[in-house]
């Protein structure tokens, strides 16, 4: 499509000169690319956007579907509405118990994966990738069936249950991709100076994976925060911040839940921006201390 | 993905609850894979792209404009969906204007159609196609595109016979990945489309949330499983599941 566009500006010559001259006649070509990027970009923002414009809006009835005026009225009263307020930590506990737990599971399965061949590899790549694959609502009424059929109190327990379950594929495969660039030698080393596997995983391994495995578990916590399919099924009758959301579509939703998302995006935008200006930091870092510069 | 379903759906029709649960709910099925592969569709040719000039053309800023496509997706899914409803809304800020400057009838409607839940599910699924394509293509040699330019290749003949053949895994993972949930989700239909888009992941959470039918409710269900099952495996025979497994 437009990638093929640019292809015709630069058409190969045998004549190195001819073909530069051809490449300045036709300016336009190279820039069809980048300005279809940029517009999906602002495809990707334009409801992100429209959240955070409608934060900021005035309404007074129900609906809070047409602008009508700027007011701070709700950024001054994020957590007016009770049950959203309670929606919206049960949301933050339940996410960070399972990210807690799927980070553990999942580096451990990771670090398995990584270090043994063992039989039922294949196997256990294709559960997780069918993990991720899966429908949320064919898993979400199996994990109904199941919590039903065994008695078990739909819930608290039952939404974590479920969040660590479709969470530890990500946090194995983004935590693998780390390992794969780990010398073993390192470990190696450290059991030849006497120090014990415990010691050896929290002195060396642990560190040097430790930004996957960081990476891993916010990823969790995004999609645990996320869910709301699987969410919806285990609930019963606690509600999380989507749930409560999307109960709420009905009778209008108020525009604290706009503002909470706000802060939510927010959030996400803080901890990617830090995380890159970290990483740039320390590859100085590193460069001024062994000498080197940078890149 | 509609060849493997539709042999699904004859290979099943002798089955009791499968049979009637099919032959009630044939409209619905049919919807969720017209709409889940328009979406993939959509979203291929919107990723595609992107992913391609991220790869190959953004230079030192590559990770930021990763970042930046995967920004908007910290945001809850609901609450983009909903943000989706306000923007395509009968008077909204994307048609309110044109109908007031009598560009578009005053009738014309976007929520509610097909194209409303196509759009919404293209949009919702984004990031599991842009995510395996831009893998694939950021990890091709460059050398090997350099070796096609000394031997006289024209950039669309690089692309044709050298990128786009090396980043076919990541295509097909993207559509996997996208293509199932898509074809799956009520959240979009339910907010986005009306009566008349009812796709059948929403059947299935109302048997169970709403009428109990388990049986019913699991039948359709595991037709849905059998799907994803049969392009899995025909996946693997194909690429084995490294690939997929390093996308993330």
């Amino acid at each position: 499509m437009s990638a093929a566009v640019p292809a015709a500006a630069t058409k190969r010559m045998p004549e190195p000169r001819a073909a530069t001259e051809s490449r300045s006649r036709l300016r336009l070509g190279p820039l069809v690319l980048p300005a279809y990027t940029h517009l999906v970009i602002l495809w990707l923002f334009a409801p992100i956007f429209v959240m955070i414009v409608f934060g900021f809006n005035d309404t007074h009835g129900k609906f809070n579907f047409t602008w009508s005026g700027f007011t701070l009225r709700w950024f001054m009263h994020p957590f007016g509405i009770p049950t959203l307020t309670s929606a919206a930590l049960t949301s933050l506990w339940t996410s960070l118990t399972a990210t807690l737990i799927s980070t553990s599971l999942g580096t451990m399965l990771a670090l398995a994966s990584h270090r043994y061949d063992f039989r039922g590899k294949t196997v256990l790549n294709s559960v997780l990738i069918m993990n991720i694959a899966a429908s949320e609502v064919v898993v979400g009424s199996a994990l109904l069936t199941l919590f039903v059929t065994y008695g078990v109190g739909l819930g608290y327990v039952t939404i974590v249950l479920a969040q660590v379950m479709f969470s530890i594929p990500f946090v194995a495969i983004t935590v693998r991709a780390r390992l794969a660039g780990f010398d073993p030698a390192l470990e190696e080393a450290a059991q030849d100076l006497g120090a014990t596997p415990v010691a050896t995983f929290f002195l060396v391994t642990l560190p040097v994976i430790f930004p996957g495995v960081l990476a891993a578990a916010l990823l969790a916590l995004a999609i645990c925060l996320d869910d709301y399919v699987i969410t919806s099924f285990v609930a019963g009758n606690t509600e999380t911040f989507p749930l409560w959301v999307f109960g709420a579509t009905r009778e209008g939703i108020p525009p604290q839940v706009n503002v909470i998302g706000t802060f939510i995006f927010a959030f996400g935008v803080l901890v990617a921006v830090g995380g890159a200006l970290y990483r740039g930091w320390s590859v100085r870092r590193l460069a001024r201390e062994t000498g080197l510069a940078a890149r | 993905m509609s060849g493997d379903f539709v042999s699904g759906f004859q290979f099943t029709w002798n089955f009791g609850n499968y049979a009637y649960g099919l032959g009630l709910y044939a409209a619905q099925y049919s919807h969720s894979i017209e709409y889940g592969a328009s979406a993939t569709l959509i979203a291929f040719v919107l990723a595609y792209p992107a992913a391609y000039w991220i790869a190959f053309h953004a230079g030192p800023r590559k990770s930021a404009y990763l970042l930046i496509v995967l920004l908007p997706f910290f945001v809850s899914f609901v609450l983009r969906t909903l943000s989706w409803e306000t923007l395509m809304g009968d008077d909204g800020p994307l048609l309110g204007p044109l109908k007031s400057a009598g560009i578009i009838p005053s009738d014309f409607r976007v929520l509610a159609t097909p194209i409303a839940v196509t759009f919404g599910l293209a949009y919702t699924f984004f990031p599991y196609m842009l995510l395996p394509i831009y893998a694939s293509l950021e990890k091709i040699d460059r050398r090997l595109v350099e070796a096609a330019e000394d031997l006289f290749a024209n950039r669309v003949e690089v692309f044709r016979r050298i990128i786009f053949p090396l980043s076919i895994p990541g295509v097909f993972a993207g559509v996997l990945l996208t293509g199932i949930p898509a074809t799956a989700d009520f959240v979009n239909q339910t907010l986005l489309g009306g009566a008349g888009t009812t796709m059948v992941g929403r059947v299935i959470e109302q048997q169970f949330e709403v009428s109990a039918n388990y049986p019913l409710a699991s039948a359709l269900a595991f037709v849905f499983m059998l799907g994803l099952l049969a392009m899995l495996l025909a996946y693997q025979r194909l690429f084995g599941t490294d690939e997929l497994v390093r996308v993330r």
